[in-house]
């Protein structure tokens, strides 16, 4: 593919509002996620929660919006400047060339849960005031990103579960390679509600204790809420050593179970494949790869085989930042973006967190501890329920690969 | 807009599959949409789903009937039912009688949520079904864009074919929700679109596209209750395309997409 520039991106979640936090809590090992004490949720599990989510407020015109899901894509939207990025870009491009491409899986159901507890005790109705379309329905957060900017292109949301926040780089690539736009806000927003608390229990997928992805005694997820966005631009002339690139995008179906991952990690390994062939790289070039980990004993056994099947035994150290942030759901693929961004413009390997055994039948270079070392070209997987996979490459400019 | 040059997207259509109230299949619809028979509205049937084994196809749900039934009369008039085609599915919503007895659930003393219930609730439910029913292994893009969901499918599914130049098959269903999310989300019945584009001229081709983006008012029927429906149903969008495509002359369709933005799609036939 040809590469795509992240000139801007930011990520929001239990480590951190902004890149800031975000890379001194990665650098610093410090972990986000708490015992649950989410809305009227009794379940006996770990969340990954941004509190400051309560405090942001809708302006009146966007007021329809104000849903919890939004409420976090608009404080993701308020840091490192990446607001102020996309108004430039509306500048310099027109504001009908830039399209709105955001993953989620839950978007705003939350707000419908809530609503049917206030059901009209004679009619069954739902309150007067539940906006369905700009809270509930799955596009709500892209419709509401892109009437934040006032934008006018082409928009969008992915909705594949956990990989939805990749693919839409994916989305946004073949708009830019067609012509139809000159940049797109890509991202991830996915927020704590009970559809996913209760429903990842009923599975028994819910870790008692903050995940330990890769651990041996790993026993599930501990579910966060994140907002993570970057801006894609074709690269231009004088772009920075440090710039971040999109190179490489692979992306499969299972086509084996709705929510177990195929055994063999067939479609994970075909989606590792494609992204490094459309990369142009071999897998001896891959430095560091930020796993899906989402620490489910099935999830974790059939990534190590894929990562295995296509690195070999002498896998490139990898981790999961899952045991930091928790798995973020829609929004994974965009935080682990981010994160493979500030890995590479700071040269450090992220340790995985809460892990203390790693799993020796897995045969993975998992690594606990962060480790300084300059980075040239990560990978990151996304894979979800209903067997879509996604891996992402990235690197830095000074490899010279936009020409 | 801006005074830049006009991106137009290039596509021949290879498959097409219908169904929708009243609309029981495109092959049986065509003399609907051209005006040849009159248009009767009626309750959307969906045929059993053959693809899906004994078991699952009990369970299934109606977005997965309905997106399985159309893709399959698209894939088989094409002929391509032994392709890895990547896929392009657009819902504006997912399954909505499994998102009401959810969200009764959560709302009751007793949350317990069965698993099944959990995992047909991801808006790619059925995509994941539709993969492991075709044994389709190719790459997926589930979207949702409210009512401008088959628009913004169309142009996915599209950017596939012309950037990657490869076969694609958009599916665009829609499911009703059951009261009290009816009266926020009125979708009165079920309705799907499947089209299967290709970059290249075939034997197979029906017709070839150019799809361009414009502000230019979408495209209305004169026939009343198809109009209804077309602006019932998001999935129903698309059907002025459909009715070009049955015409089979060449013609200029305008098909709503996001309030702002519409796509113009100038068809030939082939």
């Amino acid at each position: 593919m040809k590469p795509l520039l992240l000139s801007h991106f930011t990520a929001t979640s239990c480590i951190g509002q902004g890149l800031k936090q975000t890379l001194d809590a990665l650098q610093q090992g410090r972990k986000g996620l708490k015992p649950c004490d989410f809305e009227t949720v009794e379940l006996n599990t770990f969340i990954g929660e941004v509190s400051e989510v309560n405090q942001v407020k809708m302006t009146a015109d966007m007021s329809e919006y104000n849903c919890r899901n939004n409420r976090l894509a608009k404080l993701g939207l308020q840091q490192d400047g990446f607001d102020e990025a996309v108004k430039l870009a509306a500048e310099k491009y027109g504001r009908n060339r830039i399209g709105v491409f955001i993953g989620t899986s839950t978007s705003g159901i939350l707000e419908t849960e809530i609503a049917f507890r206030s059901r009209d005790s004679v009619s069954g109705a739902l309150p007067d005031d539940f906006v369905y379309r700009k809270t509930q329905n799955t596009y709500s957060v892209a419709d509401f990103t892109r009437q934040y900017f006032k934008l006018t292109g082409p928009a969008l949301a992915v909705s594949s579960a956990c990989s939805s926040s990749a693919k839409v780089f994916s989305v946004a690539r073949r708009m830019i390679e067609a012509g139809l736009i000159d940049a797109a806000v890509v991202g991830g927003v996915d927020s704590l509600c009970l559809t996913t608390l209760y429903g990842f229990h009923s599975l028994g997928l819910l870790s008692t204790q903050a995940c330990r992805p890769y651990n041996t005694a790993r026993d599930g997820i501990s579910i966060g809420e994140a907002a993570a966005f970057a801006l894609l631009e074709k690269p231009s002339a004088n772009l920075q050593p440090n710039d971040v690139l999109l190179l490489g995008i692979g992306e499969s179906s299972d086509a084996y179970h709705m929510s177990s991952p195929h055994p063999e990690g067939l479609g994970a390994r075909m989606a590792m494949q494609q992204a490094l062939e459309s990369a142009g790289l071999v897998p001896s070039d891959i430095d560091y790869i930020n796993l899906h980990g989402t620490a489910t004993p099935s999830n974790d056994a059939a990534e190590a085989k894929a990562v295995t099947a296509v690195f070999g035994n002498d896998t490139p150290p990898c981790s999961s930042s899952k045991g930091a942030t928790g798995h973020t759901l829609g929004a994974a693929g965009a935080v682990e973006a981010v994160i493979c961004g500030l890995a590479l413009q700071n040269g450090f390997i992220v340790g995985g967190l809460n892990t203390n055994e790693v799993d020796p039948l897995l045969k993975m270079n998992y690594q606990l501890k962060n480790q300084p070392q300059a980075l040239s070209y990560v990978m990151s997987n996304s894979f979800g329920f209903g067997g879509t996979n996604c891996s992402l490459v990235f690197g830095l400019a000074k490899n010279g690969d936009q020409v | 807009m801006n005074a830049e040059p006009i991106t137009y997207l290039n596509a021949y259509i290879e498959g097409i599959g219908l169904l929708g109230p009243g609309l029981s299949g495109w092959s049986n619809s065509q003399a609907i949409l051209n005006g040849l028979q009159h248009y009767q509205p009626s309750k959307t049937i969906i045929p059993a789903p053959e693809l899906l084994p004994a078991a699952e196809r009990r369970r299934a749900s109606d977005i997965v009937k309905l997106t399985l039934a159309t893709s399959l009369e698209a894939i088989t008039t094409a002929g391509l039912q032994e392709e890895n085609l990547p896929s392009v599915f657009s819902f504006s919503n997912g399954d909505g009688l499994n998102c009401h007895t959810i969200c009764e659930m959560l709302a009751s003393e007793d949350r317990q949520i069965s698993p099944t219930r959990f995992h047909n609730s991801v808006h790619n439910a059925a995509a994941g079904y539709w993969s492991i029913a075709t044994g389709n292994m190719a790459t997926s893009s589930v979207l949702c864009a409210f009512d401008a969901s088959f628009g913004a499918g169309l142009l996915d599914a599209l950017t596939q074919v012309v950037v990657d130049h490869t076969r694609c098959i958009l599916m665009a269903s829609d499911t009703p929700y059951p009261e009290p999310m009816f009266a926020k989300r009125p979708i009165p019945n079920n309705c799907g679109i499947a089209l299967i584009l290709a970059p290249q001229a075939s034997q197979k081709s029906l017709a070839q596209i150019k799809v361009s983006l414009t502000q230019d008012p979408a495209d209305q029927f004169d026939d009343v209750a198809l109009e209804a429906l077309r602006l019932a149903i998001p999935a129903a969008r698309g059907l002025p395309l459909l009715q070009a495509l049955a015409q089979q002359k060449d013609r200029r369709v305008v098909l709503d997409y996001l309030d702002d933005l519409r796509l113009a799609i100038e068809v030939s036939a082939c």
